[in-house]
């Protein structure tokens, strides 16, 4: 986790690094929690409301997955993975693979993307 | 009884009726949907009523579930996923023909919950029975032991995936009640369609709410479970079988 | 047992090489068919929504089952303290971790998500067999592993009759547990019996020595050791006792079923007209099975007549799990009686497998990983007698 965050401080301060995962937060101010601590926590956060949401039908809209791929998404593909996606950028560079798009579609929705 | 003991009785049970008025746990029946923050009650049953004399050979509840949960065939049918299918009955001895939607029964009992190893199979507390895909490990001992044949096991990696309806290769999936659409205080897409274009055959509703329609039916009409031997109580119920 | 007894075999021919080349050979066949099951998803297989469980399982549950019956010949020397068994328990135990090894290995390599395994181990629903069934397997290694140290450790020899007991009570209890997979289902009309549990351990009882035998047979004979006739008259009867217990159970759960009426059409179908499964029962099950074997051990006293017969029993055990694996999942679940029942989803109809070329490659590869540990093992450790010959054992 600590290592993640260095790794990822790193990455984001040395923007001239030819290798360095680049994406753009396209939408919205602020996250659901502060940057410091998605960038530190974010697994444990959806982790947790996976459990949540799966087994007790708790659907907290701003901590739902759809709702982070709806905001992250980017604004060319619509989608969280590809080449300059979100959620594959950081992840493809620290090499942590992530099997979560399997299974949940990375898509914007579209009733998301009607909303500038 | 001493003293002591008595105090220590008053004492637990303030305990047990804190515990039991924890939250989600609610004292008054729900109403109507509950909001996106709470969490599933047990005093809620989901369930299905299916008049089976109104089916018909239309296959809209087929169509709608597809569509609404994002599962098509690749054209190989014996390993595509199915979550409801139409089942065609003729009777051996009279001939007398019938059709009825099949799909996930939603059992009180339910063997798939029983034989998971992960527990990835589960009953959530208003009855509505899942596949938790993040703990599913594909053995599909769910799927030998349901006896409705109402599970499915994913055999190709699947894109394009409806964003309410998460589904991926390897795992096993299965009617889901529509949750995503009853915990937003609709009804699943089968009844939709059914009613909207088919024969009206299907309601839902849940079991345990005596103003219900399904449960005012339930008392007053005859119906019946599918393999009702097995004591599983379903939640699907069928009238006309 | 004095360690100067035993000896690893030598294994630098060119035929030991060769036999772990083809064996080693066929485990990457099979690991690389699990790779490729994995990659593009169980659509290449002849596995489907009906049957969901095939070659891999039929093969997996046969090497499984025969493991825990591999570990009879150490029971019978160190529970009931049979002497002229003890220089065989060092074999029947590595056997018993080898076969376990390789069904566990297919099972494993088989799932929808094989990467998920650690998650089979953390998360837990013990009301299903198959989460005990980690346990009691897993248990298993560690117990056998124990009770083999305390077979080779000749300080630790006198704990050994402790850990025999031990090892044998948990192989029955995980061969129940087995049987049991198939036995809790009220979902198929084949399955759903309290008699597949005792039926599971006596063919553990058969399967595990006919292999043990063969294993024994070979490797004496391929290592030059002598193999007297007093062992072999023994595991001859041995064998004899344990197939014709399998066909008793098999005909006492036939017959029952046939009392019932509405039993009646499950078992036309495996007994009468089922295809394949019929064939299968009968030639295979019955057959090759039971009374071949049968004919050859109580028959003739031959060492060619005893590995025949062996061979017959495994070939026929095989046949018998693919009969149940498979010919249960293909028969249709009985949800409306009386009624001729006809969907898209093959309801109503008794559904057709033909096994695809990962699921045999998978297939072989666990029996071929089994063999090639053994025999590898057999190198690096004492297992093996140096002699069996009749004058050098003790009783």
């Amino acid at each position: 986790m600590r290592a993640v965050a260095a790794i990822l401080a790193a990455v984001l301060t040395a923007a001239a690094h030819a290798d360095a995962p680049r994406f753009k937060i396209e939408r919205g101010e602020a996250c659901v929690l502060p940057t410091a601590e998605m960038r530190r926590d974010h697994m444990k956060v959806l982790l947790r409301q996976r459990d949540l949401t799966m087994h007790q039908g708790i659907r907290e809209p701003r901590f739902s997955l759809k709702n982070c791929v709806d905001c992250h998404a980017s604004r060319a593909t619509g989608s969280v993975l590809g080449k300059d996606g979100f959620c594959s950028s950081c992840h493809t560079y620290a090499a942590v693979s992530i099997d979560c798009f399997e299974c949940h579609s990375p898509q914007r929705r579209a009733q998301a993307a009607a909303k500038p | 009884m001493n003293p002591d003991r008595r105090q220590l009785l008053r004492w637990g049970a303030a305990a047990a009726a804190g515990a039991a008025l924890a939250p989600g746990f609610r004292l008054i029946e729900l109403a109507q949907a509950r909001s996106p923050q709470e969490a599933a009650s047990r005093l809620q049953r989901w369930g299905l009523l299916i008049d089976i004399t109104k089916c018909g050979e239309c296959d809209a509840c087929v169509t709608a579930c597809g569509e609404e949960n994002g599962w098509t065939g690749h054209g190989r049918a014996e390993t595509d996923p199915q979550w409801i299918r139409t089942v065609h009955l003729r009777d051996r001895r009279t001939g007398y023909a019938q059709t009825l939607p099949l799909m996930c029964q939603h059992c009180e009992h339910p063997p798939c919950v029983d034989v998971c190893p992960t527990g990835a199979s589960f009953k959530r507390a208003d009855g509505i029975v899942l596949v938790d895909k993040h703990t599913c490990i594909g053995c599909r001992y769910c799927v030998m032991a349901c006896p409705y044949g109402a599970r499915s096991f994913v055999h190709e990696a699947v894109s394009g995936q409806k964003p309410d309806v998460p589904r991926g290769k390897g795992t096993v999936e299965s009617c889901t009640l529509c949750v995503h659409r009853v915990d937003r205080g609709e009804t699943p897409a089968c009844v939709e369609a059914c009613n909207r274009d088919g024969g009206g055959a299907m309601a839902f509703g849940d079991l345990n709410d005596a103003s219900s329609t399904i449960h005012r039916r339930l008392v007053n009409e005859p119906s019946s479970q599918i393999r009702a031997d097995l004591a599983l109580n379903t939640g699907v119920r069928y009238q006309g079988l | 047992m004095a360690s100067l007894h035993y000896r690893e075999i030598d294994g630098r021919s060119g035929a030991y090489a060769a036999l772990l080349a083809a064996l080693g050979a066929l485990v990457l066949a099979g690991l690389a068919a699990a790779w490729t099951m994995e990659h593009q998803g169980h659509h290449i297989t002849g596995m489907t929504n009906r049957i969901v469980w095939g070659l891999p399982h039929v093969f997996a549950v046969f090497l499984i089952v025969a493991a825990s019956g591999a570990l009879n010949v150490a029971s019978i020397a160190s529970v009931f303290g049979r002497e002229l068994y003890k220089p065989l328990a060092r074999l029947s135990g590595l056997l018993a971790v080898t076969l376990l090894a390789g069904g566990l290995a297919v099972l494993v390599l088989d799932l929808g998500r094989p990467e998920r395994l650690i998650v089979a181990m953390t998360h837990y629903n013990f009301k299903s067999i198959f989460a005990w069934n980690i346990f009691l397997y897993t248990g298993f290694f560690a117990l056998v592993a124990v009770y083999l140290w305390t077979m080779f450790e000749r300080r630790m020899n006198r704990h050994s009759a402790r850990l025999g007991l031990a090892a044998f009570v948990w192989r029955l209890v995980l061969t129940t547990g087995t049987g049991s997979i198939f036995g809790f289902l009220v979902a198929r009309e084949a399955y759903d019996s309290a008699l597949l549990a005792p039926l599971f351990i006596v063919m553990s009882f058969s399967f595990g020595l006919a292999i043990f035998v063969l294993v024994l047979m070979a490797a004496c004979r391929w290592t030059g050791r002598p193999l007297g006739d007093a062992v072999l008259e023994r595991l001859r009867k041995l064998l004899g006792v344990f197939a014709a217990a399998v066909l008793y159970f098999v005909a006492v759960y036939h017959l029952t079923s046939l009392y019932m009426t509405r039993q009646h059409e499950v078992e036309r179908f495996f007994l009468w007209d089922g295809g394949i499964y019929t064939a299968l029962f009968w030639l295979g099950q019955v057959l090759i099975g039971g009374i071949v074997p049968l004919a050859l051990l109580f028959g003739t006293a031959s060492r060619r007549a005893l590995a025949a017969a062996a061979l017959a029993v495994i070939l026929g055990g095989i046949a018998q799990v693919y009969v149940l694996i498979i010919g249960g999942q293909a028969y249709p679940q009985l949800m409306f009686p009386g009624k001729d029942v006809s969907s898209s989803f093959f309801d109503g109809v008794v559904a057709s497998y033909a096994p695809s070329l990962p699921e045999a490659a998978l297939a072989v590869g666990g029996v071929a990983l089994a063999l090639v540990l053994t025999a590898l093992a057999l190198k690096v450790l004492p297992f093996l007698p140096r002699s069996l010959a009749d004058g050098e054992l003790a009783a």
